[in-house]
Order: C-alpha cells, then structure tokens, then sequence
C-alpha cells in the first residue's frame, strides 16, 4: 500500500546509502509511513507485543546458552546453578521461563482477535497460514526449551511428547528411536533438544519475517473487516500512531510479566520440575504446562491411541484451513450476529478444554472433555461453514471513516 | 509553522515537553536496568569467585626445584631459591634490567620466589630453568626472564607478576 509520506535521504551518507542498498527507504515505508486504519483497537497492539517477546526470550535464551550443560548429569545442576551463583542469574532464568508463557499469552489473544475479526480471510490467507506455521514452531520451542531443566516433568513431558509418534503404524516405534537417538530419554536426546531449542527461534524470526512481509502486502484487517479504500481517510501513518500505540500496550503488558517475573516466578511452574530427572520413576500426577493443556484434553478425550494423537495434531493444523471453512463473506464479528455468540462459546470451549486438560482424566472430567472436544471440532467443520450459509450479516460500512462515524453517532 | 503560531507558543518548556523528556528519560532508565543483569552476568559467578584463592604447602618443595600451583585458572610458579640463585638476583644492577625492580621487593623471604606463571607479553606459560640465566624461557616469542622472574631481554613489556600472598604459618603461604 502506498504511504503517507515519501522517503527522502537526508545528508551526504544517506543518498550514498540509498543508492546501493535502500534500507532506509524501506524502514520509513514499514514503520513510519507505512498507513494503519484508524479503527484499530487495543486488540491489534499483540503483534509489537510478540514481536518484542520473541527479542526477549532470545536475548534472555542467549545469556542462559553461556551457563546451562545440556549434559544429563550435569544439567540440573547447571540450572541451579545459574539459580544460586551466577550474576542475576535467577532474574534471568525466570524471566525467560515465564517469558515462554506470557509469549503464548499474547499469541493465543492475537490468534483469537484474529478469529473474531476475521482477519483470515481472503487476501490474508497466506498471512494467516503464516501465523500457523508460527504457533506451531513456538509449541515446539516452549516443549523443547522445558526439558533442558532436566527435571521430573522435564523428562516425562519428552518422554510422553516423542512416544506420541509411537501411535502411527509399522514404523512409529522406529520413528521415536530416531527422534530420542536411543531407546529411551537419554543424553542424546537432551543434546539434540538443546541445540534445536536454539535453533528454532531463529526460525521462527525468519517466518516473522514473512509474516510481517504478508502483512504489509495486504494491509491490516481492522475492527469493521472493511478494506481500506481511501488511504488518506481510512488510514493514519504508522509513526507516530501505531507505535506510540504498540508502546503503550507493550508497557501494560511488561507490568504483568515483571509482575509474575519478580514476585510470584514459580506460580506458572509444576514444583515437580525442582526434582532431578528419574527414569525409573513417573510423578504421579504429570500436567503440561498451562499453554498446551486445552490440546492435551482432546489428547486424553479419545481412548484410543492412534485417534488420539490424530485428534491431537489435527486441533491445531484446522486452524490452517479456516479461511476455506468459514464460508461468510463478512470479515468483522461486529456485524455477525450468530458468529458474535457462536466466538464467545467456542472461546469458553476452548479454556474449558484447558481447565480439563489439567485435571485428572477420569471421571466427569473425562466426559466433559470428551463433550468439548467434539464441540472444537463441530465449530470448524460444521458450525463455521454452515453458519456462514444461513446468518444474515447486520449492514457492513461502506469504509472504514463511514464506520467511525456511525460508531460516533451511536454515541451521541 | 506560521509565525502566528510561533507568537502564541510559550518560550518555556511547555507540559507536553516535559511529558516527552519524562518518558524518555523512564525509558532509557528501564534500558539500562534491563542492560546491567544481561552484560553482568558474563562476570565471574560465585563459584568461580570461591576459587580465587589458593593455599601452597612449602614443605613438599626441595631446594632449587620449582612448582606449579593453579591459583584463579592461571599457573603459579613457586621457586624454592638456592643461595647461589638468590645471590645472583640480588646481584644484578638495576640498570640492566628493562622493567627496574630490585628482587627484595619482589619476595617476602628470599628462597621463596613467587610469581604468576604467564608470559607478560601474549599469556603463554614459560618454562623454567631455561634461558640465558637459568630463570625462564618462553617459547612462544622468546623472552627471557631471569631468577627474580623479571624480563631480562625479548618482547615482554614486563617482570612476571607477583601475585598476592602470605605465609599463613612458616612453610605455607596462601595465594589471593
């Protein structure tokens, strides 16, 4: 989209610059004059807010990276004592410890405010898919970066996560040796992790990197789903709106991470994992952490192996399709009457799933598990598709500046 | 701006002046704070601090042999001195040395020579015993050191270290 206001090099250095490689340019037109909607409401401030906890996990993972041994005689040890000797070493390690959680924190309210606004559908399907692709990597990141401790939940949690590969048939005993380089949970598999959990986040900057770029081909979707027409009316430039914006939802969002940073660092974790790994020993009660759980319910649902891992996988993968699923042409919930209730209940469904996945499965527990499961997956198979069939949308706004003007005279 | 706009703004910082240099001044506190844990926790951590001294028995050391003790990760020389060596760098006219330093200062009781085993040009260990005066050779670029431990001729700058030490009883001496 074109901008509101052109580059022009200033000085010497910079039209030097400009003419061999025209970064400058490129960074006014990204992040300066780069035209937002001016609709855009707080929902929209998690894409900064990931983007600055992807920097923090990486910078607080790298300083980690210089005192941690992914060796298992000594990793625990190393943990703790990057607890007890290293130079603030305790305010780092929970920092990028509760760092991973407040990332899915803000991941799980971007995908939503995605899903109620619309934001996946047609031109954004590719950013969308994107997104997925993400999400995907930071699940591996987060189970990845939980077993360095090498505590308890540490082991079993990749004890559990590599035998789920163990469902598929004929070669899936096969394919866990080879991912744990043994048969069991040893040091080739701390090692492997270790040097993955390093990796991936690198990973994850680069599809940012195309996330971002996909963005910024279509624009961004915004609270009326209405495209933007007219740029000088619908759109305001970038800097100083949506980073003065982006800066304040960062603040509100770091007093919440320092808070559980700096006075309650373990309120997240199992106190299992302050035990050293035990092969011959399985804590009784063993729990994922908190941002897996709606996904481990579904896992624990099905009383069948294979289905369950199935199920599994496929809760997070149909998010890829939803841009063919939901078959309304209407982007925005705001003016879907039936889809603005059918959000809230899936979004209840879904924490639900989440409250279930960390009780113990048996039970009502299971049954209502089960019962909400089978909801997740009737929501994007048959409830979307059909709902977008028989709802009669409320009047959509001609343009963005038409729909602050009728919010404006609603208030009046 | 117009210049009717230049009139009617005050000359003094207005409040919204104040607001920015506020925050900005909040911010660049909130970068430092954040700064100070992520460069200092390179520096030696505690159990690395715990090692920083060490203590030598001096009575498993014969006359005219020389060990090497770890004090910090680095080699310390511990030379017990024969009265001809010592002579010998006691008798050395401060005018030929590069780095002028006369061997009393350089020793507490004078058969005791001690002295941080790197090379003070690039860190290399020299070895004892070698060289024009029978003090140490370094045979990565050549300096020679002589019984004192003080550069005597190649491309150091100056005399071994002396490290911090006392005798804590009469044959033990504790370094750091």
């Amino acid at each position: 989209m074109e901008g509101h206001s052109q580059y022009t090099p200033k000085g010497g250095f910079a039209r030097w610059l400009e003419r061999r490689l025209p970064i400058l340019s490129f960074m006014h037109d990204s992040f300066v004059a780069y035209p937002t909607p001016k609709n855009l409401n707080y929902m929209w401030v998690f894409g900064a807010i990931l983007s600055f906890m992807l920097v923090a996990q990486i910078v607080t993972g790298v300083v980690l990276a210089m005192h941690y041994t992914p060796e298992t005689t000594l990793a625990f040890d190393s943990v703790e004592k990057i607890m007890r000797d290293v130079n603030w070493g305790t305010v780092l390690r929970y920092a990028h410890a509760n760092g991973a959680s407040m990332f899915f924190l803000a991941v799980y309210i971007h995908i939503f405010r995605g899903m109620y606004y619309g934001s996946y559908k047609e031109p954004r399907e590719v950013l969308w898919i994107l997104g997925v692709i993400i999400f995907m990597l930071m699940m591996a990141t987060g189970f990845l970066g939980y077993v360095l401790p090498w505590g308890q939940m540490s082991f079993w949690a990749a004890t559990v996560i590599t035998n789920l590969f163990s469902a598929i048939p004929v070669v899936g005993t096969s394919i866990t040796t080879w991912l744990l380089g043994g048969y069991s949970v040893d040091n080739p598999t701390l090692n492997r992790f270790y040097a993955l959990h390093y990796l991936v986040p690198f990973i994850i900057v680069a599809i940012v990197m195309l996330h971002v770029w996909a963005l910024h081909v279509t624009g961004q979707n915004n609270p009326s789903g209405v495209e933007v027409k007219n740029v000088k009316r619908d759109t305001v430039p970038f800097t100083p709106y949506a980073t003065l914006k982006d800066s304040v939802g960062i603040a509100a969002f770091l007093v919440v991470y320092t808070w559980l940073t700096f006075f309650v660092p373990n309120y997240l974790g199992h106190p299992d994992n302050y035990i050293e790994a035990n092969p011959l020993v399985t804590p009784p009660h063993i729990v994922p952490e908190w941002y897996f759980l709606p996904f481990y319910a579904i896992l624990r649902a099905i009383p069948n192996k294979l289905i369950g891992v199935i199920a599994l996988f496929a809760s997070i993968l149909i998010t890829a399709a939803l841009p063919w699923l939901d078959t309304s042409k209407v982007k925005s919930a705001v003016y879907r009457p039936l889809f603005r209730k059918e959000f809230w209940v899936f979004l209840a469904v879904c924490i639900g799933l989440g409250y279930l996945g960390a009780q113990p499965a048996e039970g009502a527990y299971l049954w209502f598990a089960r019962l909400f499961s089978t909801y997740y997956f009737l929501h994007f198979l048959v409830i979307l598709p059909i709902l977008g069939k028989i709802e009669k949308p409320e009047p959509v706004p001609e343009s963005i500046e038409a729909s602050i003007v009728r919010r404006e005279a609603s208030h009046v | 701006m117009t210049s009717k706009d230049a009139a009617v703004k005050p000359a003094e910082p207005s409040r919204r002046d104040i607001l920015y240099v506020a925050t900005g001044a909040a911010a660049a506190g909130a970068v430092a704070g954040v700064a100070w844990p992520l460069i200092a926790q390179m520096n030696p951590d505690a159990s690395t601090l715990a090692l920083a001294s060490t203590e030598v028995d001096l009575s498993a050391v014969p006359e005219g042999q020389i060990v090497t003790v770890k004090w910090r990760g680095k080699p310390v020389f511990v030379r017990h001195r024969t009265s001809a060596e010592i002579k010998a760098a006691e008798d050395v006219p401060l005018s030929e040395l590069p780095d002028p330093e006369p061997d009393a200062k350089r020793v507490q009781k004078p058969q005791w020579l001690v002295v941080v085993g790197v090379c003070t040009h690039l860190g290399c260990i020299p070895t004892g015993k070698e060289g024009e005066f029978n003090g140490w050779f370094c045979p990565c670029h050549g300096s020679v050191y002589d019984l004192s431990g003080r550069i005597r001729s190649g491309p150091a700058p100056t005399n071994l270290e002396v490290p911090p030490y006392a005798f804590i009883a009469d044959k033990k001496i504790k370094i750091g």
